[in-house]
Parts: C-alpha cells; sequence; structure tokens
C-alpha cells in the first residue's frame, strides 16, 4: 500500500497508510476501536477504492479491480462476522471457492463429459484434503450455519484458502473466542503460514494473539500509522501505549470484543 | 434433487414424455389440454425457480420473456406453415421453439445486465416495468397483430413435445445447481460480498441465471403460442407473473420437486373451482400471506434427504 487514503465525505477514515507485506510475511495490523483498521482491509480487498494513493499486489496495481478480480490475483479473506454460505453444506461452501481455477462453464455442467468429471472429481479430491487438514472432514454434510462458533471461524479460512490465494487477510479472527480457542488460532495461523507459505495480514483486536503469531505489526490511531516494528517494539512504544491506554483519564480502550 | 444421476434421468423424462404422448390419445382434449398446460407451467416455474428460488433474485419479469417466446415462435410458423409441407410440421415447430427461446433469452441478457445491478425489491420492480413495456410493444406492434394478438396459429403443441421440454428444463435447472460451476448460483443468493470475495462474480452469475431462465420461459411461450392457438397482449400482464412466482414459493423457494408440485396443483385447482374464478388473486394473496406465516419453506418442502458427500478415492 501507498499512502492509500479514503475519505468519506469530510471524514478521513485511513490517511496516508503505508504498509508492505513481504512474501511469507505474517503481518499484524492493530490499533483501537475505530482507528480505520477494517477500512484499510476492505481497501486491499476490492471492497473500498481509496481515495487517494494506490494499492498494489505483486506488482499489479489493485485499484479499480473488484472483490473477484482480486481473488483471482490471489487475495482471500475472512470476515470479521462470519459469513459462511447458509444453504451449502461444509464440503459444498470449500467446494465453491475452488471453483475459480477452473475453466468448465454451463456447457460442460449440462453435459458432464469425462473432463467435466475429472474436473469435478479432482475439486472433490482437493476439497477433502484441505477439510482433513483442518480437521473438519466429519463435519462435512453439516449445513454450515449448524457448526460450532471455533468450526465456522475454521471453516472461513478453509474457505479462503481453497481459492489458492498468495495473501491471506484475516477479519479480527478472535472476535469472540474464549481463551483455549484463541491459543488454537494461533497454532492455526502460524500452520497455515508454514504449510501453504502464504503471507498473512492479521487485522486484530486481541493483543496475545497479534504478539504471538506476527512478525511485524502495525498500529493505527485515528486513520494514522503511528508505529510500525516487531512485537518487542510495540510493545515498548510510548505512542502505541498512549493510543491504547489514554494518557490523562487512564481509559481502558481495549474491547474485549 | 432430480437429475443428479445424471444424464439417464433426463433421458428417462423425454421417454416418458414420448409414451405419454401415445396414451394420451385415449385422454379427451379438455383432460390433454390440462395436461400441456401443467406442463408448460412446470417449465415456468422451475426457470423462474432458477432464478428466484436459486439465486435469490426476485424477478417479475417471467410473463415478459413468455410473451417474446410466445410470439416469435407464433409469427414464424403463420408465416412458415403454408409454404411447408405436412411433414415438416415438427421441424417448424422445433425451429420456432428454439428462436422463440433465443429471443426470449436474448431479452433476458439486455433487461439483466442493467438491472442486475439492482437487490430484492428495485429489481422486483424493473422487472415488472419491463414486462409492462413488452406487452405494450405488443399491443401497438401491428405486425404481431395489436391489441386483437395474433389468432389461427396452427395446433402444433403435443402433450410430448411439452413434456419432453419439461424434462429438458428440469435436467438443465438441477444440472446447473448440482454442479461445482452452478453452486456459485446458490453461494451468491446466500451472500454476495462473500462470494466475490471466493472469486466468483455475482454480477455474472445472476445475468446467467437470468438468460437461462428466461430462455425456458420463451419455450414455454412458444408451446403456449402452439397449444391455446390465439395470442393476445392481455394473457401476458403481470398477474401471469404472479401466477409463476406464487407456484414457485408455494412449491418452495429453490426446491425442484416442490415447484414441479406446486406448478401441478395450481393448474389443476383452478380448472376445478372455475366457479370462483373472480376471487383468484384474493385467494392467492391470501394463500401467500398464510404461506409465509406457518410454512415460509414452502408447502411441498420435504426434509430434504442428507447427501453423503462423495468421498474420493
Amino acid at each position: 500500500m501507498d499512502r492509500a487514503t479514503i475519505r468519506f465525505g469530510g471524514l478521513t477514515a485511513v490517511s496516508a497508510l503505508d504498509l508492505s507485506i513481504g512474501p511469507n510475511e505474517m503481518v499484524g495490523l492493530i490499533g483501537p476501536n475505530g482507528a480505520g483498521k477494517t477500512t484499510a482491509f476492505n481497501m486491499i480487498t476490492g471492497v473500498y477504492q481509496p481515495t487517494e494513493g494506490g494499492i498494489s499486489f505483486l506488482g499489479h496495481p489493485t485499484t479499480g479491480l473488484k472483490p473477484h478480480q482480486l481473488t483471482k490475483l490471489g487475495i482471500a479473506r475472512t470476515f470479521q462476522n462470519i459469513r459462511l454460505f447458509s444453504s451449502l453444506s461444509v464440503f459444498d461452501n470449500v467446494r465453491v471457492a475452488t471453483q475459480l481455477h477452473r475453466r468448465h462453464g454451463i456447457i460442460n455442467a449440462l453435459w458432464r463429459g469425462r473432463d467435466f468429471r475429472d474436473s469435478e472429481a479432482e475439486v472433490e479430491a482437493t476439497v477433502m484434503d484441505l477439510l482433513a487438514i483442518f480437521k473438519l472432514e466429519a463435519l462435512r454434510g453439516e449445513m454450515a450455519t449448524s457448526l460450532p462458533y471455533g468450526a465456522q471461524r475454521r471453516l472461513e479460512i478453509v474457505r479462503a484458502l481453497a481459492t489458492k490465494p498468495k495473501l491471506l487477510l484475516l477479519d479480527e479472527p478472535a472476535a469472540g473466542m474464549n481463551p483455549t480457542e484463541k491459543e488454537e488460532l494461533m497454532h492455526l495461523i502460524r500452520f497455515i503460514q508454514e504449510r501453504f507459505s502464504i503471507s498473512v495480514l492479521l487485522v486484530e483486536h486481541d493483543m496475545t494473539v497479534v504478539m504471538g503469531v506476527c512478525q511485524r505489526i502495525a498500529v493505527l490511531e485515528y486513520g494514522v500509522k503511528i508505529a510500525e516494528g516487531n512485537p518487542s517494539e510495540i510493545r515498548s512504544n510510548p505512542a502505541v501505549i498512549e493510543a491504547y491506554l489514554g494518557t490523562e483519564e487512564g481509559e481502558e480502550e481495549v474491547e474485549d470484543a | 434433487m432430480i437429475a443428479t444421476g445424471g444424464k439417464r434421468w433426463l433421458f428417462l423424462g423425454v421417454a416418458l414424455a414420448v409414451v405419454l404422448s401415445y396414451v394420451s390419445g385415449g385422454l379427451n382434449s379438455y383432460d390433454r389440454g390440462i395436461w400441456i398446460d401443467c406442463g408448460i407451467n412446470i417449465i415456468l416455474a422451475v426457470s423462474l425457480n432458477l432464478i428466484l428460488g436459486h439465486t435469490g433474485q426476485f424477478s417479475l419479469g417471467h410473463a415478459g420473456f413468455m410473451s417474446v417466446g410466445g410470439y416469435t415462435a407464433a409469427k414464424i410458423t403463420l408465416v412458415c406453415a403454408a409454404l411447408l409441407p405436412v411433414s415438416m410440421q415438427p421441424v417448424l415447430l422445433f425451429v420456432a421453439i428454439l428462436a422463440g427461446g433465443l429471443l426470449a433469452a436474448l431479452a433476458g441478457l439486455l433487461v439483466g445486465i442493467p438491472s442486475l445491478r439492482l437487490r430484492g425489491d428495485y429489481l422486483a420492480i424493473v422487472t415488472l416495468g419491463f414486462a409492462e413495456i413488452i406487452r405494450v410493444i405488443m399491443q401497438n406492434t401491428e405486425a404481431v397483430g395489436g391489441a386483437s394478438g395474433l389468432s389461427g396459429i396452427p395446433k402444433y403443441t403435443t402433450l410430448g413435445w411439452t413434456f419432453a421440454l419439461a424434462a429438458v428444463t428440469i435436467y438443465v435447472v438441477a444440472g446447473l445447481v448440482n454442479s461445482t460451476y452452478g453452486r456459485g448460483f446458490l453461494a451468491v443468493s446466500d451472500d454476495e460480498v462473500a462470494a466475490s470475495s471466493m472469486g466468483i462474480n455475482p454480477v455474472r452469475y445472476k445475468v446467467t441465471a437470468f438468460v437461462v431462465g428466461a430462455f425456458f420461459a420463451g419455450l414455454a411461450g412458444a408451446l403456449y403460442a402452439h397449444h391455446k392457438q390465439t395470442l393476445t397482449p392481455t394473457g401476458f400482464d403481470w398477474l401471469k407473473s404472479i401466477d409463476i412466482v406464487v407456484m414457485v414459493i408455494l412449491g418452495g423457494m429453490g426446491r425442484t420437486p416442490g415447484v414441479i408440485l406446486a406448478a401441478i396443483l395450481l393448474t389443476w385447482l383452478p380448472e376445478q373451482l372455475r366457479v370462483f374464478s373472480d376471487y383468484r388473486m384474493i385467494i392467492y394473496s391470501l394463500l401467500i400471506i398464510l404461506l409465509m406465516i406457518l410454512r415460509p419453506q414452502g408447502l411441498f418442502t420435504f426434509k430434504r434427504k442428507k447427501k453423503p458427500n462423495p468421498v474420493p478415492a
């Protein structure tokens, strides 16, 4: 991201944000409520277009591209409030995401020749593999929304991975999780990064999770990046402490969402 | 779902239609007519179900697409019937039906591209408006008979043709929805934002559903024209679109077998209750309100059998 700025009317939600994510790197984006984390996230994924500045991915400028085109380039995401396909099973939720890399269209879907069946079988195998890696294979026939919360979060990540991304964006994956689940989530994120060797951008409220898994952390406050560095630098940065804890009233702004 | 087993279901359906057309010799013409109506309504309801039920786009323009198909096909046979020998009738009908479907699909494309950026109520209004525009155009075009419509259309539609095409419709809709490609329709209907971040282009899927749906509505219109033998613009007003929507809602949105049953029921029932025909729309609206309160999933929605997902070897 290069000096990416977005304004809604008179409000500058994110101002001149510079952020780069290297291959295979795990970057965290944190900040108090309303700092513009999710807005920044939505700019990267094409939901919003930056008013100024630009974003590029693997050398391609991404400004003007729609979310589905960005996904084709290799950017996948999860959602803060889980958005699984409620009328599809666990298996089909992942299966839908794999169709991106196939060239079969309507005619093939109707004729169902050998090619088509082979490719459907290949997709099924890929989906089974993914589900097996994330221990969801036993639940594959269930409707996605009938899963327990933690499993739904995991399924969202699996679904994002099924698009074969190079960059995975996780929007507050720890939201609503208890400490044990958070611990599992941290293992899971580290595991994904090693196993699939992809870059991860983690937008997160929860300090333990961010500090625990990220190599580099950027801190946003009121749409401005106030700090960037490795976890221990961030922990001792006075500006960050001020943003989170306030100076005078000492109000606790960190919310256990 | 129907046709998950693949093409053999399609062949079975077509074979059944052929058998039916022989058996139907024994029916009197009134009963045969009702069965043809049933078949046409099955095509309409199942194709609307792809748009409304599976892809979740509320379209009130199905009668418009039907009339495009009907008028196109009727015009073709009216012009050509005298020029061709009788033995060419089935070929002529086939060509007319296909042309009707293609033109309706084109209309679907033209309407779909601009209007599918809209959602919900707005889309319903735009499609409703479109159907009315078609009707008014037909009403004022002398080439298709103007307000008095087309009459003297040869009676080519048979039970066999109708049910064979109904089988094709069911096969295509079920085949699409049961492929990795076609599951995109369901994904778009569930959550457009999530679908687009999975690399699915929502507009493309919605337009596809719209065009395929319109194509089959056009086929149904062509069959209708060669069954009733007359076409009037008022026959394709918005009440006709509502009729089809009611079939889909009654049968359960996105549930093909339920929608087929509802199409049959709503063809047969009004025939039995001709005495009350003035109150039909009142009964329909009451029916929908009651249904929404008591059985929002549709009258004929049976518990979906849990389909074990295939385990690749």
